[in-house]
């Protein structure tokens, strides 16, 4: 087994440095390393093994569990989520990993190889994090069966002398030594009787030495402590159970729909689509959904000038029962359909456009999905006509809407304002083949120009046309007409997710949340009274207390024991020391160590 | 208008207040170095006496270090270190108000890019000072307190600074006063725990012999708590700090996913909230390491803040991700 285990059955894992649980106090001593005699446990100084095979094997699993390698393993956890934040990453910013690649072909190839533009799903950045769990289960595990024992253990015995401890106190009073005991293990004990504060053994103790036959208290607070840190560990497997789950199950597909359309949860639906190995289709709920209406709020004064305000998606829900409900969808308000969440994840325009070719036909009737280029919606667009009539040359169209068109002197335009004041389509026009016919798939943002004509005009500059709403333009060489519809339809881009693991995840990181703050905010301490008859016939009273760590309360909880002493009770002058002369040898305090066998 | 300009004034006030007690602050801790009885061997010595006379167990020997404590006739005034505290005071009071009228100004929570961030952590890092001060006597940590709140507020107001105005929509959520309101107090008190563990490694270093530290520029040192004190105050407020961090993560996490439509993403904030998060998770581990704990820790400490510092600054400022607020 790795680390070792106390007498009082508290798994300690290796390297770990915790006085408390072997009853020493903090300040001054030694390394442990002097008494424990084990060579192996030295931090300096990890001895080679001569152990053969399952020697070695358990040696590594030691050195893997312990304190200082889970150390390690989190420092280099942190190291090796550096470059992820400095480099572009696959699945964030693709086009800035192509970038990269394409202005440091040999760096970017090597970086590549070795995972840096996928840093979080690298095999070196996963066997970090997995070594790292690897060694918290090993460590956690045996720790929790320790304190399972400890649980149901009693409180350390009543070390022989407490002139040494950090906290003490003592007095004199007239009541007898078993009331004294009584009282302050009441006190210890709490109000609340099914809810003790302390863990309490009230004792006997034979006469020793110069010390007549006296009444114990031993007492114990703050097993939370540990159960806080437990839970808190535990819980951090459980969140990367519950993300590696998540990630295996969820789905999520984009789809841009416009007002008045709609689209349907299914795979062929969405534009794009991406999932876990373990989703299943049918797992998605075939609901459907339809844009209303959207709006949207632009601040108009000058200080934030048509900075964005609000969006809202107005949409109708169709359940497959047929049930149909109305949602609204904002950006940081999703709505929830079925388990799958649906957010707003952008907006913009889609211009109804016509086209007539040369012999009067349409080739071409849609919205054309516009995407902003700019917080003021300048935005791209291209439209394809490939079904002229016979013999004609197929048109390509790629150019700009402007909500607010504002022209400038050159020709160039841009928008103003992001709403539709003065709306404008600014188009340049090709001929030629679309290259669409022979079945490869395109983008239908982009127009592969590199095989076709653009219409100049007699200076050689290309041909802009420009459309407002209602409008209809002639196309430049007679290739026919352009229509722009009379209403500016809106378009949302929606991004549905579904992710089973969603509540796990929350309830485990909330979990470790909660096993932090116990755990590092318990204090834990030791109490211990001691009561016998003194020589001149009154009780004689003494309480001592240890604690874990730094805890500034302990003196405080020890008076308040002392303060619970029954009779007529004198405190001796100069009791104590001040503080400083109070620190504790190392020698003096073994014995506290001393703990009844689990067998008593 | 007029009270976006008032809050600037304020804090420019508030930065002067701050630089008058580092004055303060540093003037009195040169005179400690300068005083020519070792007030703590005096105080030591008195101590003794005070024991062996059978003195009352509450003789004013503080645990920090019998000269920290107030009441103790030291040898040296400390009249300069008073002064710098009511100035400091002064700083936190006008902070506050500079930072309310901000809010007003712009109409919501005054916590909603880098100026406004560096503003408040400002503010809580004093106000974590002067609180902790009112319960145990830390004036040795001042000069270090205000030298940070003047950089910060300085550089806040001549680098930092934007209009007061509205957010947009994917801020627009009461997650906005919690997550990034947390994160301020987390980033404040790490900011005074990291001054905390800077001078328990001087101090450190000049009880071993550091030639460097053992000059008597670094005198001063002397009259600071033992480190085993700085160093259990440092873990004090590094404890508070860690879960309001985690919280912070958590708060984000959920916001995320109802704003970005994923909890976590690595985006660089997240990368590096993630960073600070495991590198106090370390210090904690290594504070309960045998080899690790003391010294060693402490540089967990100073690790952990500059990666703090570098979240707030080099990620809003050198990378591009969805955290985009600082409003530059
Ligand atoms: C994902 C990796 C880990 C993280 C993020 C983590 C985080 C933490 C944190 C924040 C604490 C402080 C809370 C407290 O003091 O109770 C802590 C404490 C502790 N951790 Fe971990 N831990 C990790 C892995 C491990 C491993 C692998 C071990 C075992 C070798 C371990 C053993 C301990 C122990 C023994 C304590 C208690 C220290 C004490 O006595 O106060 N942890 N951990």
């Amino acid at each position: 087994m790795a680390g070792r285990t106390s007498r009082e059955g508290t798994y300690v894992p290796e390297g770990i440095a915790d006085e408390f649980t072997q009853g020493e106090p903090a300040q001054g001593a030694p390394s442990s390393d002097e008494r424990s005699g084990d060579k192996q446990q030295k931090p300096d100084r990890p001895s080679a093994p001569a152990l053969g095979l399952v020697g070695t094997l358990r040696w590594m699993w030691r050195q893997l569990t312990s304190m200082r390698v889970a150390l390690m393993l989190l420092m280099l956890l942190a190291v090796a989520a550096v470059p992820g934040s400095v480099l572009p990453q696959r699945n964030q910013d693709a086009a800035g990993v192509i970038e990269y690649l394409a202005d440091h072909p040999t760096a970017g190839e090597w970086l590549d190889k070795a995972g840096f533009f996928d840093v979080y799903s690298s095999v070196w950045f996963s066997a970090i994090y997995i070594l790292l769990f690897v060694s918290l289960v090993g460590c956690i595990l045996p720790r929790s069966a320790a304190h399972y024992r400890a649980l149901r253990g009693r409180p350390p015995r009543v070390p022989s002398r407490f002139n040494r401890f950090p906290a003490k106190a003592s007095a004199t009073t007239d009541a007898s030594p078993e009331q004294v005991a009584d009282a302050v293990a009441a006190r210890l004990r709490g109000k609340i009787s099914w809810l003790p504060t302390f863990r309490v053994d009230r004792g006997e103790e034979a006469a020793r030495g110069k010390r007549p036959a006296s009444a114990t208290v031993s007492a114990e607070r703050g097993y939370l402590r540990e159960t806080g840190n437990l839970v808190f560990h535990l819980a951090l497997v459980g969140l990367l159970v519950s993300v590696a789950t998540g990630q295996l199950l969820h789905y999520r597909g984009q789809a841009i729909v416009t007002e008045g359309r709609g689209f349907a949860n299914a795979v062929v639906d969405y534009d794009t689509f991406e999932k876990g190995s373990w989703f299943r289709p049918e797992s998605l709920v075939p609901f459907s959904m339809t844009l209303d209406r959207f709006e949207s709020e632009f601040a108009s004064d000058t200080v934030a000038f048509a900075q964005a305000r609000d969006f809202t998606a107005h949409v109708t829900v169709t359940e497959p029962s047929g049930e149909q409900r109305p949602e609204q969808i904002k950006v940081n308000h999703p709505i929830v359909v079925d388990g799958a969440k649906v957010y707003l994840q952008g907006n913009g325009f889609a211009p109804d456009i016509t086209v007539r070719d040369a012999e009067g036909e349409v080739a071409f009737a849609g919205r054309v999905t516009f995407i902003p280029q700019d917080t003021m919606y300048t935005s791209r667009g291209v439209v394809k006509v490939p079904d002229v009539s016979p013999g004609l040359d197929q048109i390509g169209f790629v150019g700009y809407f402007l909500p607010t068109a504002e022209v400038e002197a050159d020709g160039s335009a841009r928008s103003a304002f992001p709403q539709p004041v003065d709306p404008l389509l600014v188009l340049e026009v090709y001929t030629g083949d679309l290259g669409l016919d022979d079945g490869s798939p395109q983008n239908v943002y982009e127009l592969d120009t590199a095989s076709l004509t653009p219409a100049l005009d007699e200076n050689g500059d290309r041909v802009k046309v420009l459309a407002r709403p209602g409008e209809t333009v002639e196309l430049p060489d007679g290739l026919g007409t352009l229509t722009l519809g009379d209403e500016l339809p809106r378009y949302v881009a929606l991004d549905l997710r579904h992710d089973p693991s969603l509540t796990f995840v929350l309830v485990f990181a909330l979990l470790a949340l909660g096993g932090l703050t116990v755990s590092l905010f318990t204090p834990r301490r030791r109490v211990w009274a001691r009561a016998y008859a003194g020589q001149d016939g009154a009780t004689v009273v003494e309480i001592a207390g240890l604690a874990r760590g730094d805890d500034a309360g302990l003196q405080a909880e020890v008076d308040r024991a002392l303060a619970a002493v029954p009779g007529e009770v004198q405190q001796p002058e100069a009791a104590d020391a001040p503080a400083e002369t109070s620190v504790v040898t190392p020698d003096s305090v073994v014995e506290p160590v001393e703990t009844r066998s689990e067998k008593d | 208008m007029e009270l976006a300009n008032l809050s600037v004034l304020l804090v420019w006030g508030a930065a002067t207040a701050l630089a008058v007690a580092l004055v303060a602050f540093a003037v009195d801790l040169s005179r400690l170095s300068g005083a020519k009885v070792d007030a703590r061997d005096a105080a030591r010595d008195r101590a003794k006496v005070a024991v062996g006379a059978g003195a009352p167990v509450d003789e004013p020997v503080s645990p920090y270090g019998p000269d920290a404590g107030a009441t103790a006739p030291g040898p040296v005034n400390r009249k300069l270190a008073g002064i710098g505290m009511s100035v400091t005071w002064l700083a936190v009071m006008l902070l506050f108000v500079a930072i309310v009228l901000r809010g007003v100004a712009a109409g919501r929570t005054p916590w909603a890019n880098m100026y406004e961030f560096a503003l408040v952590g400002t503010f809580v890092a004093v106000a974590v000072f002067v609180g902790v001060n009112t319960r145990r006597d830390v004036r040795f940590l001042g000069a270090f307190v205000a030298g940070l709140g003047v950089l910060f507020l300085v550089l806040a107001q001549t680098r930092f600074f934007v209009e007061a105005m509205g957010v947009q929509p994917a801020l627009q959520k009461y997650w906005l006063v919690i997550h990034v309101g947390v994160a301020i107090a987390a980033t404040g008190i790490f900011t005074v725990a990291f001054v905390t563990s800077v001078l328990q490694l001087l101090r450190d270093g000049r009880d071993n012999g550091s030639v460097l530290l053992g000059s008597r520029r670094w005198g001063w040192l002397d009259h600071t708590p033992a480190p085993s004190a700085l160093e259990s105050l440092s873990f004090r407020l590094n404890s508070v700090a860690f879960v309001l961090w985690t919280f912070t993560l958590i708060g984000g996490a959920i916001w995320a996913e109802d704003a970005w439509g994923r909890y976590w993403g690595w985006d660089p904030k997240e990368v590096w909230s993630f960073i600070v998060w495991v590198v106090y998770a370390a210090y904690l581990h290594a504070r309960t390491t045998r080899g690790w704990s003391g010294t060693r820790a402490a540089w967990f400490v100073v690790a952990g803040y500059a990666c703090v510092l570098f979240n707030f600054t080099g990620v809003n400022l050198i990378f591009n991700g969805k955290h985009s607020y600082s409003g530059l």
